[in-house]
């Protein structure tokens, strides 16, 4: 009876040889965690922009999840794979069509505009919706509530100073760019992904390309 | 000394029985002996049905000749994830004639999981002259036409509850065939349409109703109509909003506030569609007067979602998305000490990822706050033993517990083994445990802990479990109260099933699908049992077109003593002891 669950283990560490982690080795766990594309840098077209320089392996492997991080299949070639799709079993999760069809209404119906924000370190994916905030301020007021951590104020110049904390975000030309560098109404239409940045390359940020 | 037995006259009898109420006791009395089994079949007023099948109309009524209320159940409760295929059954129709001609005082009809018609419904409205409660529980097959007929004759309805039906809404004119001389409405629930109702004509029912008590709007019904609504009836104890929703304006929102603060008896809110958060603070005056808030379809997120349920000190029932997340259920733990049952839903249910900060230690903080809470549903993404050793020791008195995690067979997040110790915590520790259904990487072990602790468990949902026959046989010889068990995609087969026959006829129903039970164990088992009603589902052809040996696509046995039915769609074929195999 205990079979199954050492051959489950076995499968396991089989996988494990073959992936490309952001955990630390020997963290293994069949947990789901974010899969950040890592995307090459392109080169700006436009010259308003400030691209950030991203590299493949600058993002911090996610330490503080400890043991609650998994490995994730990452592809790091320029054609980014997309995350392994799940082909959905009938009656799974055991939810109700009306449950289901209620909460894809909502988002629909609302005209939200959700993005996904992902945090360096946190093991959660968040979506928000940008249409709820009126600017900036309030947007930034959230992100500090939601990820408890303090990003600080904006400048043009030196980006977000005196914070460990860097509020990206991918834009329609698949440019990485600090957010507050382009006027709000543009920020909400053009902005697909948010992401906080941490560490070194945040308190890089801001210098002109 | 034997005389003495016989000198109550049957009045007497009748008086006394008419104090009892609860089924398991009539029913104990019916069993005394012949007379009084006569005696009281004839002042039974109410029958419930749990499987439409198991009896026939013309038994119900030779038995029962004088029946005020019936709740008839039909359709197996995997139906409600789209496991039972269309036509399948629980159709009401000739319940419904049948006691249109035996019934004419019927008062009360609740169905739940039934296909009904708008025939069904005419005839209900036409048959039963004293006709008061109609409930429609997750049915579908009718229209508005139907509730049209029903709103134009029932003259003395109290309660339409059409809660989780699937109503085909072809105009909201029908709420306005309520003739104006109709006042008795105490229930309307009408959450499920997907049209807009004439508003004008709902204004004015309600304002002439003084008993309503229950109120459940439907989505399309504007949040700025909701004020006039509370007006005509300040009474309300139970509200459904409707869209949740509006320009935000001053003047709506302070006629909103002041509408719900009007409503002192207010007791119950659910609806919340669309959620404004800037809308919820006109709930806040009557948040300390909730004993139950479902905010399942809210897709609001914190700080707003958090505030509003730490104001609702007295709640006992909450519903809400996964977007409380552990913060969330941290304060509901430290504000509602009431609490008595929980159900958190996914935000996200087919996400890869997840996208709240949602996690076994939300239920953990919970079930050491709150210790009057009995009755979970959680869905999470990840989950291990110790968190639930820790919740069956600090909540004993748990009497169901549901839990699913999102992804089949998840392990033990921590420790990466199957959670078998941590469910069996659950059932060794909550002694009154009813109803269990598990999920994540289970093996034989776990139902072993069932079969030995689950003694009072009535219904076990597993799916994704199991390594071999002995988990099912375990269940099935060890849980002495099992009514209702439901499984899918689980590697038992013959032998625990036909080594445990016998038990299947103190059961209501077992319900098996990709499993690997086999054709020929069907047949076998249908033709030992011939109380059993044993269908083979097969929406890929005849079974015997097959080997014997290969696995049936889905299995429903259930007893019954009204024989095999004649009403089952081409994909079900019975397996009774006439002949191996009848296509209906």
């Amino acid at each position: 009876m205990a079979t199954s669950a050492s051959a489950y283990e076995n499968d396991i560490k089989n996988l494990k040889a073959t992936e490309l982690t952001l955990g630390l080795p020997g963290t293994h766990l069949q947990q789901n965690v974010p899969i950040i594309d890592q995307e090459k840098s392109s080169a700006s077209s436009s010259s308003n922009k400030r691209p950030l320089q991203l590299s493949h392996e600058e993002t911090s492997p996610a330490q503080d999840c400890g043991s609650k991080c998994s490995n994730i299949a990452k592809n790091t070639d320029d054609d980014a794979a997309p995350p392994p799709s799940k082909a959905k079993i009938v009656g799974w999760p055991p939810i109700r069509s009306y449950r289901k069809n209620s909460l894809q209404e909502q988002s629909e119906a609302a005209g939200g505009i959700y993005v996904k924000v992902s945090m360096d370190g946190a093991p959660y994916l968040r979506k928000i919706d940008l249409k709820i905030y009126g600017g900036y301020p309030q947007l930034l007021k959230a992100l500090e509530n939601m990820f408890k951590l303090t990003i600080g104020e904006y400048s043009e110049k030196e980006g977000y100073k005196g914070s460990d904390y860097a509020p990206t975000y991918e834009d329609k030309d698949g440019d990485w760019m600090l957010v507050g560098d382009v006027p709000w109404d543009m920020f909400v239409t053009s902005c697909k992904r948010l992401r906080i940045m941490k560490g070194s390359e945040a308190r890089g940020l801001g210098c002109a390309v | 000394m034997k005389k003495a037995a016989y000198s109550f006259p049957e009045e007497v009898l009748e008086h006394v029985f008419s104090f009892i109420i609860s089924d398991k006791d009539r029913s104990s009395i019916s069993l005394v002996c012949k007379s009084w089994y006569e005696i009281e079949r004839w002042c039974r007023r109410k029958v419930f049905v749990g499987n439409c099948y198991a009896v026939s109309p013309p038994i119900l009524i030779k038995r029962f000749p004088e029946l005020r209320s019936v709740t008839l159940k039909g359709k197996p409760h995997f139906a409600d994830f789209n496991l039972v295929p269309e036509g399948w059954g629980g159709f009401a129709c000739p319940w419904i004639r049948a006691m249109a001609g035996a019934y004419p005082w019927l008062e009360e009809i609740r169905l739940k999981r039934m296909v009904v018609s708008d025939e069904s419904l005419e005839i209900i409205a036409k048959s039963f002259r004293n006709f008061k409660v109609l409930v429609l529980s997750s049915c579908e097959g009718f229209t508005t036409e139907g509730l049209a007929a029903i709103a134009a004759n029932c003259r003395n309805l109290r309660e339409l509850d059409l809660r989780e039906s699937e109503v085909e809404d072809l105009s909201g004119r029908w709420l306005s065939d309520f003739p104006d001389s109709y006042t008795s409405l105490e229930s309307l629930n009408i959450s499920c349409l997907g049209n807009e109702v004439n508003l004008l004509a709902l204004e004015r029912l309600v304002s002439r109703c003084p008993n309503l008590k229950t109120l459940r709007l439907n989505r399309a019904v504007p949040l700025d109509r909701l004020p006039n609504l509370l007006r005509g009836a300040p009474q309300l104890a139970e509200l459904g909003t409707g869209a949740y929703t509006s320009e935000m304006r001053p003047d709506v929102f302070s006629n909103l506030a002041e509408a719900f603060a009007g409503c002192k008896q207010l007791k119950t809110l659910s609806g919340f569609w669309d959620v404004l958060p800037s809308y919820l603070p006109a709930v806040y005056p009557i948040c300390s007067q909730l004993i139950s808030l479902n905010l399942s379809y809210a897709t609001v997120q914190s700080p707003e979602l958090i505030k509003l349920v730490s104001l609702c000190e007295k709640l006992q029932k909450l519903w809400v998305l996964d977007y409380i997340e552990d913060d969330g259920l941290e304060v509901l733990a430290a504000s509602c000490k009431d609490l008595r049952e929980l159900r958190v839903f996914p935000s996200d249910p087919f996400g890869l990822e997840p996208n709240v900060a949602l996690t076994e230690q939300g239920l953990v903080s919970v079930s050491e706050g709150c210790p009057k809470l009995q009755s979970v549903l959680y869905f999470c993404r990840q989950m291990s033993n110790a968190a639930l050793n820790t919740i069956a020791r600090n909540r004993p008195n748990l009497t169901r517990f549901r839990l699913c995690i999102i992804e089949p067979r998840s392990p033990d997040y921590l420790t990466l083994q199957p959670l078998d110790d941590g469910f069996g915590a659950i059932v060794e520790h909550c002694k009154d445990l009813r109803r269990l259904s598990l999920s994540g990487l289970l093996t034989d072990r776990v139902f072993e802990y069932i079969g030995t602790y689950g003694k009072k468990l009535e219904m076990l949902s597993v799916a994704f479990a199991g390594d071999s026959d002995l988990g099912l046989h375990h269940v099935l010889s060890g849980c002495d109260n099992l009514r209702k068990l439901e499984i899918r995609d689980c590697p038992f087969g013959d032998k625990a099933l036909l080594a445990n026959a016998a038990k299947l006829e103190t059961m209501r129903s077992l319900w098996m699908s990709s499993c690997s039970v086999s054709f020929g164990a069907c047949k076998v088992l249908g033709q030992k049992m011939p109380r059993l009603n044993v269908e083979v589902m097969d929406e890929s052809g005849p079974p015997d077109s097959r080997p014997e040996s290969s696995p049936v696509e889905k299995l429903y046995v259930y007893r019954t003593v009204a024989g095999p039915r004649l009403d089952m769609p081409g994909f079900v074929w019975t397996m009774d002891d006439d002949s191996a195999l009848r296509i209906s």
